[in-house]
């Protein structure tokens, strides 16, 4: 019997790892690759960890200093063993496979779920036209390119202006391949604005705003795109056709948080993070179940990631040692212009001294202000400049502006 | 007096500079990192350039690298045609140097992965 397993061994498993030890807890990482560090492996740009540890690291730099931290901790890690499913009578009951033991069980008391993410496919953005070899999404073509080695193309063109798909315009670009174009439905790109400096500007690549794909040509090999300017309602614009011929074309379409294995502990999912939905302890509605990184909600910032998990790895803690103490949950609500603000759920009677909110805007805006309110009565307010949904924003609100133990709800106003 | 707009890319915060060409003087930076990167994009823009470069290792088939400082932005290529050069022999730590002085840069090519088969 465990006290914790932690399912994943990324940036967010990692982090929740550290602060989770302690001499007398039995805790567990179960991974399914052959080395620690998850996505970040693949990330071989700079830029990570400039808050964390103020140095501006690469992502394999970042990993490895993550699992640096937890390697002189008498922490169990399982590598290459994949978790399939996991029920809860009492304890939580996980399936687990790998190659050496085939099925088995192990038992916890407390789960981290830290599964990362993964990138939406064609299937799921209903693209037109004919379906030939050559349609990837951009995170495939970074693991095969920085990981195995392998281009995935000479001519290429990219769908959505994420920063995984900008990262991998300039990559292609140093690998030789020619990249016509980014294309991007929204009038903003949904990557961090130093991406489309470094990566687009730098290197002549044309985004295209406004934008989407109306036909795809190609038999067996992808050949060629057409794509099309769209008016405010997304619909394509007669006449504004362009065509590129590509023979690889890259999704940066969007991020969806893993957790479909988990399904049988039904636990309260969130339709706009589709992630789950939590307290301030990063614990879902299922006692003793807490999700942290990409597996919560889709993060750009790894250093928020590993801030993030740190806090769930912290309360898992408590948690076993039975010093976790929850009562009256109020509501945190996303208000106007703001899609979505983590943790869903508060109880501001055990806060500490001050309550943290992580939030994304509806739009992109110069300046603005996040107002928040407990009922009628405004508590707060925080100027912002350059808010974009691709950008996070932090809140913390001090626990003496808080007038009650009323809902909060954060909106944001334009100015 | 004329300026140049520019996104700071020395982190992930992508602050609005605004450089005055004439004096160098930078606005909009949070910090003095900023400043630096503003002034230098209209001296002489240089960049840090990650990549990958062969190795023997069995773990990967391709060990990341960076370069031990920035560069000057239009060596970028020249410097990508020499690293088909190397070939990273395990163990190879983060933090080894695989090439020294690259294209008379007075860089290092420096591996960011560990990979000890
Ligand atoms: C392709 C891609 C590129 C990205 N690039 C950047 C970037 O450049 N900069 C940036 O800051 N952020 C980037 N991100 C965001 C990045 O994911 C986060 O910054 C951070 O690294 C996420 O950490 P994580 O631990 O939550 O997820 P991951 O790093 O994805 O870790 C999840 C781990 O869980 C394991 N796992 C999943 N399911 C199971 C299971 N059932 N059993 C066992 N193990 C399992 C996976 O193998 C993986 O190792 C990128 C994300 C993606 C998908
Ligand atoms: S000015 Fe400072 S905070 Fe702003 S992007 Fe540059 S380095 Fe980051």
């Amino acid at each position: 019997m465990y006290d914790i397993i932690i399912i994943g061994g990324g940036a967010a498993g990692l982090s929740a790892a550290k602060e989770a030890y302690d001499p007398d807890l039995n805790i567990l990482i179960i991974e399914r690759e052959a080395k620690l560090g998850g996505i970040l492996k693949q990330c071989i740009h700079n830029g990570f960890g400039i808050h964390k540890f103020n140095l501006e690291l690469t992502g394999p730099e970042f990993a490895e200093k993550t699992a640096d931290g937890i390697a002189d901790l008498d922490i169990e890690v399982m590598l290459e063993t994949t978790v399939t499913d996991i029920i809860q009578f009492k304890t939580f009951d996980l399936t687990v496979m790998n190659e050496a033991h085939g099925e088995f069980h192990l038992e916890a008391k407390s789960v981290i779920i830290a599964t990362g993410c993964y990138e939406k496919t064609r299937s799921q953005i209903l693209l037109p036209g004919d379906r030939p070899a050559g349609i990837m999404t951009a995170g495939s073509a970074q693991r095969y390119l920085n990981i195995d080695g392998y281009m995935v193309g000479k001519k290429v063109f990219i769908l959505g202006s994420g920063d995984i798909g900008l990262i991998m315009a300039r990559r292609m670009t140093l690998e030789g391949a020619d990249v016509l174009g980014v294309a991007e439905l929204m009038p903003y790109s949904n990557g961090l604005t130093r991406n489309i400096a470094q990566c687009l500007d730098d290197y002549d690549i044309p985004l295209y705003l406004s934008h989407t794909i109306t036909n795809i040509v190609g038999k067996e090999r992808l050949e060629q795109i057409v794509i099309q300017e769209v008016d405010p309602h997304f619909q394509p614009i007669a006449g504004t056709e362009k065509t590129f011929d590509v023979d690889t074309l890259l999704l940066s379409v969007g991020l969806v948080p893993d957790i479909q294995m988990f399904e049988s502990l039904k636990f309260a999912v969130s339709p706009v993070t589709k992630g789950a939905i939590v307290d301030q302890h990063l614990q879902t509605s299922v006692d003793g179940l807490f999700a942290c990184g990409n597996a919560l909600h889709v993060h750009d910032l790894v250093d928020w990631v590993a801030e993030e998990s740190e806090r769930a790895g912290r309360y898992a803690k408590m948690y076993v040692q039975g010093t976790l103490d929850t009562h009256r949950q109020e509501d945190v609500i996303p208000g106007d212009n703001v899609r979505y603000v983590l943790p869903h759920r508060y109880d501001f009677d055990s806060a500490d001294d001050s309550v943290k909110f992580a939030l994304r805007s509806t739009l992109k805006a110069a300046k603005g202000t996040f107002k928040i309110t407990q009922g009628e009565t405004l508590i707060m307010h925080k100027k912002a400049r350059h808010i974009a949904p691709a950008e996070m924003e932090h809140i913390v609100v001090p626990k003496e502006k808080m007038v009650s133990n009323a809902p909060i709800t954060i909106s944001l106003e334009v100015t | 007096m004329a300026k140049r707009e520019m996104i700071c890319i020395v982190c992930p915060v992508g602050c609005h500079l605004s450089v005055d060409e004439e004096t160098l003087e930078v606005t909009g930076n949070r910090c003095p990192r900023g400043a630096k990167y503003g002034k230098k994009e209209l001296t002489n823009p240089t960049r840090m350039l990650t990549s990958t470069v062969k190795t023997n290792a069995t773990l990967q088939r391709r060990v990341s690298i960076k370069t031990s400082d920035e560069i000057p932005k239009g060596k970028i290529f020249e410097i990508m045609d020499e690293l088909n050069t190397i070939d990273a022999q395990v163990p190879v730590k983060s933090g080894d140097i695989l090439l020294k002085n690259v294209c008379d840069t007075g860089v290092d090519i420096v591996a960011t992965t560990s990979l000890d088969r």
